[in-house]
């Protein structure tokens, strides 16, 4: 039986909080981690298939224009070679989120460097592999092919344009004010397991098990690209090593394997290198973001701009949403936001890791420390003076607001000095060591979702969804509101997840996977509760359950008769959207060390606090923040895509060159989670976690390199050359 | 990776003979040599594997030094108690490169041999005259934060990456090396060479050379420093790297012996710093005075400008540091 509740109005009756088993919140493990560390979790690429044909991408190697002529004859009488596949139906870069259609396919017409053109398959990953290398293949090159966002043209994305009163004018007649750009460096996901799939037919029926973040979304773009029915075609992703964005849309080696796998009559696997995934799967575009802020003597914002600066591929309507919480985190009546799109012939820029804020916060947040110091301000004190009563635009309330009570909460826990700040104050040896912190804001999501719930006689239920658990703790948080529900201990639940034969779920992304499949759980389990009470003769609000049984002590199984009580949860975000704006917030503190001879800068220690609706798992959400806390140290100190300004090559294209954060460049990072119930956000008051932890945090760090060495920088990431920049000796 | 064909060399006269041919290579621990060969910038017809030879000793030598079996591992050479107790930037500078799980695999044979990370080089789709003589360079006014700024040529400006040879480097290091005719010495310092006109060219060993060990001269003793700067605190290659070995005495300096990483196509030594330093005493102006010599031909090329004054600085800090520990 299905059962349907679209949220209309805010859910504040905490239910949760009422029930007896009180598991929920508790700090868990996460249930498929020991199958993860031990190596019996399967991954994409790790399904035994027999008799499965190794495929790989041939990538091109122009920027822009067509490939003429591929010379299959040139490795078809290779060792094991068994097909070159240039299907016109081919894929040429990764889906966007949430697309549900096709991306561009047409293998012959190139728009980037690293587009995929075709895949050779063979019996041997070796073998297909060197093929590859040797597929023939000419190209009519149509050269000057925009490459540099500064100087191609630009689209003005309309719909983020903001024009309040008078930004010009409040700028003039302020008593402090701040007009400073910043750029941000592309950025890759870099999620540790490549992009891989194996695709196997039986008859007209396809099954592909691939790493996806989206089943939900992905199943619809496979079959549109293919020109297949979507009811033939089912997607396994149980276990997904991680996707940070990159695996939200299909992407080129999914319908590479399908086509492949069809024209062979036997199934094909299809791994990305670690250099195609970073050259053709999706970047986050740079950005060039101006930021204007008009305060009064006291600090109160009287105007407010942003402009940025981002770009992607013509065609692409994807945009980095820098300005997101720029809408409404602070107040300031003259206001000016516009975003604009530069087009250019690099890698779909998509989303990656908190697009839009991770980009878009450390430019405001710098901005804003900046701004503090012309004042006299205390930076916090500056934030708390500034956050608006509604959002300053649309003029809705919020559904809750956390930033003052994690402002002052993160400030106390960190040993923040409110006392007057001046740069170059402390050194050890070699080192400055300064302080800095900045607020976070993302964005709350959530999306449609559906789950089924098994009440089975013997004290044990399932739950059953086409969710994906990217590595984020989803498989124990569904046991866990499970088993509140009914219950039951989370290790009596068992969750089925990533499998499109199962009911539809959200997918993981923009950390809307916990509020949305949570809260189909949520409405099956309330309904399963429902017919419990009515059997057991209370009324459903009274039900309470521990244990397996009821409080008078009646067992599950005996009320269920010996039978299977299932119902499938459909939760459906309703009007609520449109009454209030909804977010996560929280605040940053760093101190780090800069060298004074060399400019390297080292984070000595890091605190965020953060309020983001109910905490489902007390372990699993601190994982999701300390993840966020040392993406943020990426941005700020190391992460960076080099393009080659000549052909638009992505230059460092593996983990040895793309820096992400090493374990040395994590200090002790402290987590401060501000529980609040956010009945607006979900009917289970909880708001996504994930990306919230890496909105803001490099400014934090930026700003404490200002107040350790008295470099003001205004480019991320900030490396030693870098820093050296304005040092002086 | 193309198919090739692989043989376990049971004894170093037949490794000669195996590697002799153009199309073969010797492996050892394969950390750089694999990566290479799934890329196709490395593409061998024939392996000879090292590791069945022995040479994996660390021993002392007659006159108090100390032999590295080319075969050791990287992990094994940093943590003997000779290497920490006579050579301590030697295992500072192993210690500094790659990750645990890499240098556990390299060897110290490998590593001398580990080619440049230029990402022109290491992309077979991109011009490289190193690679591919006559191609052209892609790192000239390409990416070029990683490159040479000194001993560079119109060819190439890649740089030698490694840091146990800017160690052995300053600890004057031998490199002995096995051939098809004789055995011979190799002062570490003459090891690697420029690019010139022929940038394949990153070493002196011939066609069927192996190396077969390196000898360290007596200990010294001193201060003993390895400075790395890098953009992430580990797993990361060196922006300018210096191992330094120094002594004061009477508040002069009495040895001062440097080497840089990062810099060149191979470890960077210039008698002349030693020269200028001894017998001064330690000021910012003395160590100007020597960042002016070993920088004094130095070209930025754009991207990597940076590295002139990135090198003056942390000589100032590793000459500081040194004067400070020896005092
Ligand atoms: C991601 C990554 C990061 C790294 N970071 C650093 C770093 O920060 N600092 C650093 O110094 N190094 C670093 N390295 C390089 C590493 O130190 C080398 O890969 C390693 O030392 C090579 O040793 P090997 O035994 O594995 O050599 P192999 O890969 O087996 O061989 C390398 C080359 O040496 C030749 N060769 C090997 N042994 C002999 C011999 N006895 N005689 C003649 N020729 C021989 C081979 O033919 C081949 O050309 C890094 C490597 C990787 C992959
Ligand atoms: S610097 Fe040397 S290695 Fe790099 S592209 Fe130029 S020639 Fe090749």
């Amino acid at each position: 039986m299905k059962v349907h509740f679209k949220q209309d109005e805010p859910d504040n009756a905490n239910r949760l909080d009422g029930m007896k088993q009180d598991v929920l919140g508790k700090p868990v493990s996460r249930v498929e981690g020991l199958a993860k560390v031990t190596g019996t979790a399967p991954y994409a690429a790790e399904y035994p298939v027999a008799n499965c044909a190794e495929g790989v991408l041939v990538t091109s190697t122009i920027a822009r224009g067509d490939a003429t002529h591929i010379d299959k004859d040139s490795v078809l009488s290779m060792p094991g070679v068994l097909a070159v596949i240039d299907d016109e139906r081919l894929t040429t870069r990764a889906a966007q989120g949430t697309a549900n259609e096709a991306p561009k396919q047409g293998p012959r017409q190139v728009c980037y460097w690293g587009q995929p053109i075709a895949l050779v398959v063979a019996e041997s990953f070796e073998q297909a592999r060197d093929a590859a290398k040797h597929l023939g293949v000419e190209y009519r090159e149509e050269g000057g092919a925009p490459l540099d966002p500064a100087s191609a043209e630009t689209e003005e994305q309309e719909d983020e344009t903001v024009r309040q009163g008078d930004l010009a004018q409040a700028m003039r007649d302020a008593a402090h004010s701040v007009d400073v750009t910043y750029t941000t460096k592309g950025h890759a996901s870099a999620a540790m397991e490549p992009h891989a799939a194996i695709a196997e037919w039986e008859g007209d029926r396809l099954t592909v098990h691939a790493s996806l973040q989206m089943l939900n979304y992905n199943i619809s773009e496979l079959a549109d690209a293919l020109g297949v029915e979507e009811e033939n075609i089912r997607l396994v992703s149980r276990f997904v090593g991680g996707g940070f964005g990159s695996k939200l849309g299909i992407s080129e080696e999914v319908v590479a394997a399908a086509l492949a796998a069809r024209e062979l009559g036997r199934p094909v696997r299809v791994v990305l290198s670690r250099q195609q995934v970073f050259q053709c799967i999706m970047r986050r575009s740079e950005t060039t973001q101006r930021l204007r802020l008009a305060a009064t003597s006291d600090g109160t914002l009287t105007g407010f701009g942003h402009e940025a600066l981002v770009s992607n591929l013509p065609g692409e309507e994807f945009a980095e949403p820098v300005l997101q919480s720029s809408h409404f985190l602070y107040g300031g009546e003259n206001r000016e936001l516009m975003l604009m799109v530069a087009r250019i012939h690099r890698m779909t820029a998509g989303s990656v890791r908190a697009p839009g804020e991770a980009a878009g916060m450390p430019a405001l947040e710098a901005a804003m420390d900046v701004l503090a110091e012309k004042a006299g301000i205390d930076p916090v004190e500056l934030r708390l003076r500034n956050i608006p009563e509604k959002n300053p635009e649309e003029g809705l309330p919020f559904s809750s607001h956390t930033l003052a009570q994690c402002l002052k909460q993160g400030a106390d826990a960190f040993g923040w000095d409110s006392g007057p700040r001046r740069p170059r104050q402390r050194r050890e040896g070699e080192w400055w060591i300064g302080t800095g912190m900045a607020s976070a804001a993302r964005v709350h999501n959530i999306a449609e979702a559906r789950a089924r719930v098994t009440l089975r006689p013997d004290g044990t239920a399932l739950v059953e969804t086409d969710m994906t658990d990217i590595g984020t703790g989803t498989y124990t948080i569904l046991a866990q509101i499970a088993g509140e529900m009914l219950g039951l201990p989370p290790k009596t639940v068992m969750v089925d997840l990533g499998d499109t034969a199962h009911p539809r779920g959200p997918g993981s992304g923009g950390s809307w996977g916990a509020p949305s499949i949570g809260s189909a759980v949520y409405v099956a389990c309330k309904a399963i509760r429902e017919e419990l009470a009515a059997k057991a003769g209370v009324a459903e609000d009274r039900l309470e359950l521990k244990k397996g049984a009821t409080s008078d002590g009646q067992e599950i199984g005996d009320l269920l008769g010996g039978k299977d009580l299932v119902r499938e949860g459909h939760y459906e975000p309703g009007d609520i959207e449109d009454d209030y704006t909804a977010s996560g917030f929280g605040a940053f503190f760093a101190e780090v060390r800069v060298n004074a001879y060399t400019g390297e800068t080292r984070v000595d220690r890091m605190l965020g606090a953060f309020g983001f609706g109910r905490v489902l798992n007390a372990k699993t959400a601190r994982s999701q923040c300390l993840g966020g806390i040392t993406w943020s140290i990426g941005v700020a100190l190391t992460e960076a895509l080099e393009f080659d300004p000549r052909d638009g090559h992505l230059v460092n294209c593996d983990l040895a060159e793309y820096h992400v954060p090493v374990h040395r460049d994590v200090p002790d990072l402290e987590v401060a989670m501000v529980e609040e119930r956010d009945g607006a956000a979900s009917p289970i008051q909880a708001k996504g976690i994930g990306e919230l932890g890496m909105c803001g945090g490099a400014a934090a760090i930026a700003n404490a390199i200002y107040n350790a060495c008295g470099a003001r920088l205004f480019d991320y990431p900030m490396t030693p050359d870098r820093v050296l920049s304005v040092t002086a000796d | 990776m193309r198919p090739f064909e692989f043989t376990r060399a049971p004894s170093l006269k037949e490794a000669g003979s195996l590697t002799a041919a153009s199309d073969s290579m010797a492996i050892a621990g394969g950390t750089n040599l694999l990566d290479l060969m799934k890329l196709q910038v490395e593409t061998p017809s024939r392996l000879a594997d090292l590791n069945r030879l022995g040479f994996a000793q660390i021993e002392d030598t007659d006159d108090g030094g100390l032999l590295l079996g080319a075969l050791a591992t990287n992990t094994e050479t940093a943590v003997h108690p000779r290497v920490r107790r006579d050579y301590p930037v030697l295992a500072r500078a192993i210690l500094a490169g790659a990750t645990q799980q890499l240098r556990n695999k390299a060897t110290n044979g490998g590593n001398l041999c580990q080619r440049t990370r230029c990402f022109y080089f290491t992309n077979i789709d991109q011009p490289c005259n190193k690679r591919e003589p006559g191609s052209g360079c892609g790192a000239i006014d390409g990416i070029a934060k990683l490159h040479a700024i000194l001993g560079t040529s119109d060819q190439c400006i890649a740089t030698y990456p490694g840091d146990m040879a800017v160690a052995l480097s300053a600890l004057d290091a031998t490199v002995l090396v096995s051939g098809p005719g004789t055995d011979r010495s190799v002062p570490l310092r003459e090891f690697h060479v420029l690019p010139g006109d022929t940038p394949w060219v990153e070493n002196v060993l011939e066609r069927g050379e192996i190396i077969t060990g390196i000898t360290l001269p007596p200990p010294v003793g001193g201060t003993q420093l390895y400075r790395k700067v890098r953009e992430r605190s580990s797993y990361a290659f060196a922006l300018v790297s210096i191992a330094a070995i120094v002594e004061i005495a009477d508040g002069k300096f009495t040895r001062a012996d440097l080497a840089f990483g990062g810099l060149a196509h191979k470890p960077w030594h210039d008698p002349h710093l030693a020269d200028a330093l001894v017998g001064q005493a330690p000021s910012r102006e003395l160590f100007d005075t020597a960042a002016d010599i070993l920088l004094e031909d130095a070209r930025g090329y754009g991207e990597n400008d940076f590295k002139i004054p990135l090198a003056r600085r942390t000589l100032h800090a590793v000459l500081q540091q040194a004067a400070e520990d020896a005092a």
